[in-house]
């Protein structure tokens, strides 16, 4: 394991932003802290990188104990939101800067800056100054400098948060990628189900301070330990007072054993993808259902039509036998 | 829009006129009557032994006021940003004191601490060896305590806007806190800085009213140029006044021309910041990630 998190605690005033926090990070796997904003998955990282203290409870770092350790002697590369980028310096010279720190020969601060440069895509920029990079540019540029120091872990707080859209997916993707690549032990807070989802190895959905579940992205989609995780990793919907997915229900125009009657009183298409909502005919909220375009106009529904609904499979929090839970 | 054309044009006016009654056309006689009678007289009034001294001493006392307000200018700049604790708001619009207070007050408070023979610290220092009162210390003193805030205000904001995020990616990159500020904090706010050391030199040179009750006005020496201008004034000495006058006014003219090229690059530090933030949020097309 290369961090190890044992009893962390840390409160800001009367505030808990983290209760005693326990969780192992495997080596060379890429782990993402995922939770609503204010969760303390901030805090968790920023605790491991030495840049905040805890209360209580101890950090190790490939073995060594770094609980008191300054973050200048902990070896960790850290990738702000906001890229943190030393604007009165060059492309070139933010990356070289922890290599200048370490006093390394002018040779090997060269060699290393190129290399870094190729690897983030960004040689031909090596002699402009942040403020002429795009946004994605700059977090390039930042994660190029983390990576320079050959850091023991690689922490990244919401990288992609101040980007738009379109750059998160690319950079996200292109993550994944670099990380197959360079397999350094890597952590990434984000508040994105989808960018967790898509990028980690591991999930730890952190929550209220506590963490909620940890898991690979697929334990977690489908067997969540809590409705909290259960909503906070997609959309639900409430089916006969359980919490459901709604690509998870089945639709039938003709009425079926246990199943729920209504009338469709929505229908908005979003490209090959159809969202229903069905008013029970017992009353209530609305339950909202997925299906594809296809299966819909297959099955003949639309505004007004009756329904049945059900559970298309069983996914239930607490029944969940391969949660793991903290 | 024609309504629009006369108001800017009338307010275009009514500052012109008042700038140019209140400022430009004085300090334009000032220079008229120091070369009234020819550039000789202007010459000999400044070499004059007495002259020359005194603006070799304000020289003296100006550099020492900015080196000292520039370093404690820094440290209580980054006290009052990087650092919460009780008291900091009351510190920070102390820090402002200097500003209000009228320098004639600020001589005689000095001269109540350090004074020779009935101040709270001056016969304990004067027994060392030590006079502040009547002394160049005790200008610098003076000096240092008027133009206190110049550095301050001008640090203050940018510190503030550069964040503390910069400094923290230097620490998780092995720099120690000597390294950090040497490295990022200082070019982060090396204009401000710049900026605030010519607006306190400007202050220093022309600061009369708490060094002319500390200084004791000892003519050759603790009488400093803003001094001699009042001297020889009084003395009918009308032309070596205006002279020295003149050489003031140029100076602090001077600075500001500093001032404003500076300005640009200034402001541009400043805005840069601000675009960064701006553009984070704006949609960055191609980006060959």
């Amino acid at each position: 394991m290369s961090i190890e998190i044992a009893g962390v605690s840390r409160r800001f005033g009367d505030f808990v932003a983290l209760e005693d926090i326990n969780l192992s990070v495997p080596t060379g796997q890429l782990t993402a802290l995922l939770g609503p904003s204010g969760g303390g998955k901030s805090t968790l990282l920023r605790i491991i990188a030495g840049l905040e203290n805890a209360d209580s409870g101890t950090v190790e770092i490939e073995g060594t104990d770094a609980t008191r350790l300054p973050a200048r002697k902990r070896n960790v590369g850290f990738v702000f939101q906001h890229y943190a980028a030393f604007k009165h310096m060059t492309v070139a010279r933010n990356v070289a800067f922890g290599l200048e720190i370490r006093k390394q020969s002018k040779k090997q601060v060269e060699e290393r800056v190129r290399e870094m440069l190729r690897l983030v895509h960004l040689e031909q920029f090596a002699d402009r100054y942040p403020a002429q990079l795009s946004g994605g540019q700059r977090q390039r540029m930042a994660l190029a400098r983390a990576l320079a120091i050959e850091p023991s872990v690689l922490l990244l707080d919401e990288p992609f948060g101040a980007l738009d859209a379109k750059v998160r997916k690319e950079l996200r993707d292109w993550l994944r990628r670099l990380h197959d690549d360079v397999h350094v032990t890597t952590v990434f807070v984000t508040h994105d189900q989808e960018e967790a989802l898509e990028v980690a190895d591991q999930i730890v959905v952190i929550n209220q301070g506590r963490i909620e579940q940890i898991g690979t992205p697929d334990e977690l989609y489908d067997q969540p330990a809590s409705d909290f995780v259960l909503s906070f990793l997609g959309p639900v919907t409430t089916l006969g007072g359980r919490l459901v997915r709604p690509h998870d229900i089945e639709v039938t125009t003709a009425p079926v054993p246990d199943a729920v009657p209504g009338t469709v009183t929505r229908w908005t298409r979003i490209g090959y993808e159809v969202r229903l909502e069905v008013t029970p005919v017992a009353g209530g909220e609305p339950i909202l259902v997925q299906l594809t375009r296809t299966e819909a106009l297959h099955r003949g529904l639309g505004e007004g039509i009756g329904v049945w609904l059900r559970e298309s499979s069983p996914v239930n929090g607490s029944a969940a036998p391969a949660a793991v839970l903290a | 829009m024609n309504g629009n054309r006369l108001v800017r044009y009338s307010l275009r006016t009514i500052v012109l006129v008042y700038l140019g009654l209140l400022i430009v056309w004085p300090v334009s006689l000032v220079a008229k009557n120091a070369f009234s009678e020819g550039i000789g007289t202007f010459i000999d009034a400044l070499t004059e032994e007495t002259t020359a001294y005194a603006f070799q001493l304000t020289l003296i006392v100006a550099v020492w006021a900015v080196v000292i307000n520039t370093v404690f200018g820094i440290l209580i700049s980054i006290l009052l940003v990087r650092y919460t604790f009780p008291g900091r708001r009351a510190l920070s619009a102390f820090i402002d004191l200097p500003l209000s207070v009228s320098p004639v007050v600020v001589g005689l408070a000095l001269l109540l601490a350090y004074g020779g023979t009935n101040g709270w610290f001056g016969p304990a220092l004067e027994d060392s060896g030590i006079q502040v009162i009547y002394a160049t210390p005790g200008i610098i003193m003076a000096t240092a305590f008027v133009s206190l805030p110049l550095v301050i205000r001008e640090i203050v904001p940018v510190l503030t806007e550069i964040g503390t995020e910069q400094e923290q990616a230097a620490r998780s990159l092995g720099a120690n806190a000597w390294q950090t500020f040497r490295r990022i904090t200082i070019p982060a706010i090396r204009w401000a800085l710049v900026y605030g050391v010519v607006l306190s030199l400007a202050r220093s040179l022309g600061e009369f009213g708490a060094v002319k009750i500390v200084s004791g006005n000892i003519v050759g020496q603790t009488q400093t140029a803003t001094l001699v201008v009042e001297e020889k004034y009084q003395n009918f000495e009308q032309t070596a006044a205006y002279a020295s006058s003149f050489v003031l006014a140029a100076a602090a003219v001077l600075a500001l021309i500093v001032v404003t090229l500076l300005r640009p690059g200034h402001e541009e530090s400043a805005s840069t910041a601000g675009v960064t933030a701006a553009t984070t949020s704006v949609p960055t097309q191609k980006d060959p990630a």
